[in-house]
């Protein structure tokens, strides 16, 4: 008899501020049991209203966004989402 | 010129600069929506050179030159990109049915960071129900400095907007927005026309600005709390997917924008940039 796989699902989180515990603006999920399928603009609802909700449900922190000072000359420019904050689960899937 | 009262006013102006699109719902007739799509499915529209006066293309008889000649339209493109301006490119996006997933949000073109902006203009000739997907944009994208496809790794946002529309609707995007074209989960192909506009004369209060005064650009309280739908308050109102301290920067951007676009030096919202320009020299004398 196989033995159970574990395969990695992924949460990215886009919080307000730094703080895991801000809300939620904007996410991303990879399913890597391959039994959730997500895609640009398909969520009409967050998954979680703060980072801390993630954590609560079991979700485990993989990455903190690093406190990077702005650029001399670009302290006034915008870019890529700030506070983006990637968590895991590991899911059993039959072999 | 077209009539100025088919022009866009300074309170979509204002919108246009805050969010980076204009949205018009079913202003393009049905026989020109259906005219287009028998061209699409015919197997497309000419294309020009690069550069081209946009006057010189889409002779008669022409769907898409009868869309861009209708007064309404010509009033849009005349507010935000002046007569006379140039054809940059084309394209007939088709989303195929029961796609597997969505385009990556991503930016046209590549990185951009003029105050000067490329229109572009997006047709729907035939109705969008959400289920067939429609443009995803993310409003108030467009100062973003990102090049291209960077941002595909981000599926969604507080605040993101399908378009989901009747048949002849219309979006003119600044050129920086980010956008993608969502999952087509329907078994009908879906259509989406789009044009990239250059301007060839300077962005300076082509609009009706009928209804610009002098209030619009008086300092005014702030965190006062009031409820405001004039100018200052379009530029300021925030989106949802912002992050605390960056959507303060975007109404910095958004400031200067405006600024560029009506020559007023001055103008300012919520104090950000007057706070800044403050740098007395002069001493006190003894």
């Amino acid at each position: 008899m196989a033995s159970a796989q574990q395969r990695q699902k992924l949460l990215i989180l886009y919080l307000s501020t730094s703080a895991l515990d801000s809300e939620v603006k904007g996410w991303t999920i990879y399913d890597g049991t391959g039994r959730e399928h997500h895609t640009t603009g398909d969520g009409l609802e967050r998954p979680y209203a703060t980072g801390m909700e993630a954590l609560l449900d079991g979700w485990r922190v993989i990455q903190f966004p690093q406190l990077i000072p702005p650029y001399p000359g670009l302290e006034y420019s915008t870019s890529f989402k700030k506070n983006e904050y990637i968590f895991e689960k590991l899911e059993t899937i039959d072999p | 010129m077209s009539d100025k009262q088919l022009f866009v006013y300074s309170h979509q102006m204002a919108a246009f600069v805050a969010r980076g699109f204009l949205r018009f719902d079913e202003i393009v007739p049905d026989e020109i929506n259906q005219a287009a799509m028998s061209a699409f499915e015919a197997g497309g529209i000419q294309s020009y050179p690069a550069g081209t006066p946009l006057g010189e293309c889409y002779p008669e008889p022409s769907p898409i030159g009868a869309m861009l000649r209708l007064p309404q339209i010509q009033g849009i493109l005349d507010s935000l990109v002046g007569p006379d301006p140039l054809f940059d490119h084309h394209a007939n996006h088709k989303r195929l049915p029961n796609e597997g997933k969505g385009q990556g949000l991503h930016g046209d073109s590549i990185i951009d960071t003029r105050l000067h902006f490329d229109l572009q203009l997006r047709y729907f000739p035939h109705a969008l129900p959400l289920e067939m997907g429609g443009t995803l944009l993310l409003p108030g994208s467009h100062f973003r400095r990102i090049n291209e496809m960077e941002v595909a790794r981000y599926q969604n946002f507080l605040g993101q907007i399908p378009m989901v529309c009747k048949a002849g609707s219309i979006l003119v995007l600044h050129h920086g927005i980010w956008h993608c074209g969502r999952q087509n989960q329907t078994d009908r192909l879906r259509y989406m026309y789009k044009i990239r506009l250059n301007p060839t004369v300077r962005q300076l209060r082509l609009w009706n600005t009928d209804d610009l005064d002098d209030d619009s650009s008086a300092h005014q309280p702030i965190f006062a709390g009031e409820k405001r739908h004039d100018v200052q308050a379009i530029l300021a109102k925030l989106e949802p997917w912002y992050e605390a301290g960056d959507g303060r920067l975007e109404i910095v951007n958004r400031t200067l924008l405006w600024r560029f676009l009506t020559g007023d030096e001055d103008f300012d919202v919520h104090y950000w940039l007057t706070r800044l320009e403050n740098m007395p020299e002069n001493r006190l004398s003894a």
